[in-house]
């Protein structure tokens, strides 16, 4: 079982998604993340599943949907432009409190953007996936062992809290290769679906999967429902790494394939006498709030580097509550930064301490 | 004694949310009497839509999952595709199917999928108050088209029906009335015959039911039975638009 095998992320993610019982798959092609249900469309005949082409987007989140609210583990992936046509059914899952596993493969934007990785749907991933009070749990991978790990830990994850756990990867991520061992992932203990649409063969009360809820105060009460489960999922299965930030002064955060660069750049800047560090959070919703509050204690300030604008910067300025400085460094567009230019940075910030 | 009408065991006992002399509820009748025909409720899965019929779920006996807007076909499409020897129908009104959904409904037919769509054709957005839908015919009154549907303007309604005889993937469609006792009870016939088909594994079936919606035509319940004949009957003719269970024979006849 423990077998090292050379792969790609997207089929990674296609592969420990079959490993992990997903019995359907619904999609619709997008570059860069074509391939993973090109994977599937030639395994999961194979091994008992199916993976069927919708007509769109919008389609296949709600076959998502349906097969879901029938009680079987279901996948959809997708890339940016893709995951906000999905929006609308992702808060209907939400709402109707069902699992499912939403892979985003994010590239370049607004609008048709690029093809290029990215990492640009940070807030429409963590604040904003559909309309409603809502969230979803966010795992961000930083490589193709860790895409093949998380993946299936999502399914268990949104079995155990009847949500959705969105995979957030990049285009880089999805297309590059590295060894990966689907070998032994850990056992978690899942709910009974005593809930799913499958007929209730006059066997119990017929079920029903609904998001619509008239009376304000019953709607009040499943939003405070689910926002306290969010917060157990906080408490519970929040995932970080840390890398030499017990003595840094200069702590960068960074995520997915940004967290390897700048790991490197941390490399180099410890060589120059530096002493930086690196915090990477790998669920992004919940976010390691925590976790970067108790660290700015040890740090004398942060830089978030992500391929973007500056998205997660937010969620590590709220994390810290303005105890240290917090600034953003990135490159957006589908530019992937160099160690070098991420070595400045730190240098520049270093002059300023 | 011999109990000559009942309840139909597929319908809960809850009070509809309808309004009075809509035919939604004669409708609901016929799909709960054709499961109960068939023995099926322990195995059928409802799928409710955005509109009047968002309440569906609270009137039949089954498992039901509400849908997005339009997207029913799609959510039954994945509820099928898990369990495949589930019944699953969708109960979807003009603008749920034949507007936001028309997408979802030609490619669900288009594939064949094993389901059942009933289709409530009333010409008119009933839960937002009469807006102008899909279905709405040349000249009609709606608060979107309050100088009545100009093809100019408001283009051409669509014909579902017979859209659907031309996909490949489509065993039964059939356009039916709730106008008057026989066309119900044609009605009837026409939605037994599509779970039927489903039960057989033949492929998608359609049935259509030109319905009414006093309330948002403004006229009374009767009146609103006159329409559908005179008015909505002749734009989209009853009949069965495609059977690929019929015998060769009987298609040529």
């Amino acid at each position: 079982m423990s077998e090292k095998v050379l792969m790609k992320g997207n089929e990674a993610i296609a592969e420990a998604a079959m490993r992990a019982g997903c019995k359907l798959f619904f999609g619709y092609p997008i570059t860069p993340q074509t391939d993973l249900s090109e994977y599937l469309a030639k395994q999961m005949p194979k091994r008992g599943g199916l993976m069927l082409q919708a007509e769109s987007e919008v389609a296949a989140i709600n076959m998502v949907l349906g097969a879901s609210a029938a009680g079987e583990r279901v996948m959809t992936s997708s890339s940016s432009p893709g995951v906000s046509l999905k929006s609308e059914g992702i808060s209907y899952i939400v709402g109707s409190d069902i699992p499912c596993v939403i892979v985003n493969v994010q590239r370049g934007g607004p609008g048709l953007g690029g093809i290029q990785p990215a990492q640009s749907d940070y807030f429409q991933a963590t604040k904003a996936l559909g309309h409603g009070d809502m969230h979803i749990i966010v795992l961000a991978p930083a490589n193709i062992q860790e895409m093949a790990l998380l993946t299936g830990e999502a399914f268990d994850l949104a079995d155990i809290y009847r949500t959705p756990v969105m995979i957030l990867a990049d285009g880089a991520l999805g297309q590059m290769m590295e060894p990966v061992d689907f070998g032994a992932k850990p056992v978690r203990e899942l709910p009974a679906k005593d809930w799913a649409c499958n007929g209730h063969g006059h066997k119990r009360l017929r079920n029903i999967v609904n998001s619509l809820y008239i009376q304000p105060e019953e709607l009040e009460r499943l939003n405070i429902e689910r926002f306290e489960r969010y917060k157990k999922i906080e408490e519970n299965e929040v995932k970080y790494e840390e890398y030499l930030t017990e003595d840094a002064e200069i702590t960068l955060v960074a995520y997915g394939i940004t967290a390897r660069i700048a790991r490197t750049a941390v490399k180099l800047a410890r060589a120059e006498g530096i002493k930086a560090g690196l915090f990477r959070p790998i669920t992004l919703y919940p976010f390691p709030k925590k976790q970067l509050f108790e660290l700015a204690d040890k740090t004398n300030r942060f830089l978030s580097v992500e391929m973007s604008m500056g998205q997660m910067v937010d969620d590590v300025k709220l994390a810290v509550e303005f105890k240290k400085p917090v600034t953003h460094y990135g490159r957006t567009g589908g530019v992937i930064p160099s160690p070098e230019e991420i070595l400045d940075e730190i240098r520049r910030l270093r002059r300023e301490i | 004694m011999i109990n000559v009408f009942e309840n139909p065991k597929a319908l809960t006992d809850i009070a509809s949310h309808y309004c009075p002399g809509c035919t939604h509820g004669i409708a609901h009748r016929l799909v709960a009497e054709a499961i109960d025909a068939l023995d099926i409720e322990g195995q059928t899965i409802g799928v409710a839509p955005v509109g009047c019929a968002v309440f569906a779920y609270n009137y039949f006996n089954c498992d039901m999952v509400q849908a997005p807007h339009g997207r029913a076909p799609a959510v039954a499409t994945g509820i099928k595709r898990a369990n495949p020897d589930n019944f699953v129908f969708t109960y979807q009104g003009d603008g749920d199917l034949a507007a936001i959904g028309t997408a979802e409904t030609i490619h669900a037919a288009a594939r064949g999928e094993n389901i059942t769509v009933i289709f409530i054709n009333n010409a008119i957005y009933g839960m937002t108050g009469g807006q102008m839908a899909p279905t709405s015919i040349p000249g009609q009154v709606t608060t979107t088209s309050p100088y009545g549907r100009k093809p100019e303007i408001q283009g051409f309604p669509l014909r579902i029906s017979e859209m659907m005889a031309t996909i490949d993937g489509v065993a039964y469609a059939e356009r039916v009335a709730l106008d008057n006792v026989k066309n119900v009870r044609r009605a009837k016939v026409a939605i037994q015959k599509a779970f039927e088909v489903q039960r057989d594994k033949k492929g998608f079936s359609i049935i259509e039911l030109l319905s009414t919606c006093p309330t948002n035509w403004g006229v009374s319940p009767v009146t609103a039975l006159d329409y559908v004949r005179e008015k909505m009957i002749p734009y989209y003719p009853l009949g069965v638009y495609k059977d690929i269970t019929a015998s060769k024979k009987e298609a040529s006849e």
